[in-house]
């Protein structure tokens, strides 16, 4: 009990200070810095998408960009190598099904998430969100769909494809920038299009399209691999 | 910086520090799981406020999604070894 309070007087003291940090240091700046204002105010020309920081994240540093796709594919793929030894030994027993509750519910919010996560990733040239917060949510759908019927086994080929294809376009796009357009990952060589409509700010819907794909699939074959594991026998 | 965005943000702090004392000090698994994803929740609003929907985003969907669903799966097949 006396550690318990100890640590919960901890996290208080923790929490007030950082509070105090936010409130009393922060202050509203009263102009960008160099670099900020130059994306503020070139971008709208330049890349033509409605969010700035989907500008920032594809095309000016794309590459920071390509780099964390890789990073969350190497832990996919570490996860996956250590998960799947002990599949084939362990006997396949029935596993209870998932409550009524769950199951109904799953139902209902499987198809809704994933259209969601679509939807984000979609338009993530338009809106705050993209790529990585779409494709999370893509996982999360599925992972609700594991839990609910732990019985229902999903292809993880399907996944491992879907995977491997977007990961190749999102290369192949940044190739097309190399040779068509001012760099690698420069999106203008598609037309920039009408500011705010779906099919504008030139390759930065394919390649936030290509990235929601990868981080989904990627996410999605870990929690797969996840439930798949069988208990150690010994 | 408005009263408003003041006084939520004053809110949102007590909130997460209390689930975060929540988290610790419950017996319970599943409460403390639950009380983990709420403090993810209430970060998202404070990146919202900070202007940074973005982040918030990311915090909503990973942080107070993912991660909550993830702990209550591997909560549920650890359970199941321990019947065995």
């Amino acid at each position: 009990m006396l550690k318990n309070s100890f640590i919960a007087l901890l996290v208080l003291a923790f929490g007030v200070l950082l509070f105090h940090g936010v409130v009393k240091l922060y202050k509203v700046p009263e102009k960008l810095n160099r670099t900020a204002e130059f994306y503020n105010s070139n971008e709208a020309s330049q890349i033509g998408a409605a969010n700035v920081v989907t500008a920032v994240v594809v095309t000016y540093r794309g590459l920071y960009t390509l780099g964390e796709v890789t990073v969350l594919f190497l832990a996919a793929s570490v996860i996956g190598f250590f998960l799947k030894r002990k599949k084939k030994t362990a006997p396949v027993d029935a596993k209870p099904a998932g409550s009524e509750l769950m199951t109904t519910a799953s139902k209902v919010l499987v198809p809704g998430s994933i259209i969601l996560g679509v939807y984000v990733f979609v338009n993530g040239h338009l809106t705050p969100g993209g790529g990585f917060q779409g494709g999370a949510i893509i996982g999360t759908a599925i992972l609700l769909l594991a839990l609910a019927n732990p019985t229902y086994s999903i292809s993880k080929k399907v996944f491992h494809w879907i995977e491997s294809i977007s990961g190749f376009v999102f290369v192949a796009i940044g190739l097309a920038g190399l040779l068509l357009a001012g760099g690698f990952l420069d999106t203008r060589f598609l037309p920039n299009g009408e500011m705010l409509s779906l099919f504008s700010a030139g390759a930065i819907p394919l390649i936030y399209s290509m990235i929601g794909l990868k981080v989904g699939s990627e996410i999605s074959g870990i929690i797969l691999e996840l439930n798949d594991t069988q208990p150690n026998q010994d | 910086m408005e009263l408003f965005s003041i006084i939520l943000l004053l809110v949102m702090g007590v909130a997460t520090i209390g689930s975060a004392i929540l988290a610790l000090t419950t017996k319970k698994t599943d409460v403390a799981i639950l009380a983990a994803g709420a403090i993810s929740l209430f970060a998202s609003i404070f990146f919202l406020v900070l202007a940074s929907p973005d982040v918030a985003m990311t915090e909503a969907a990973i942080g107070a999604g993912l991660s909550t669903f993830l702990f209550f799966v591997i909560l549920r097949k650890t359970e199941q070894n321990a019947e065995k």
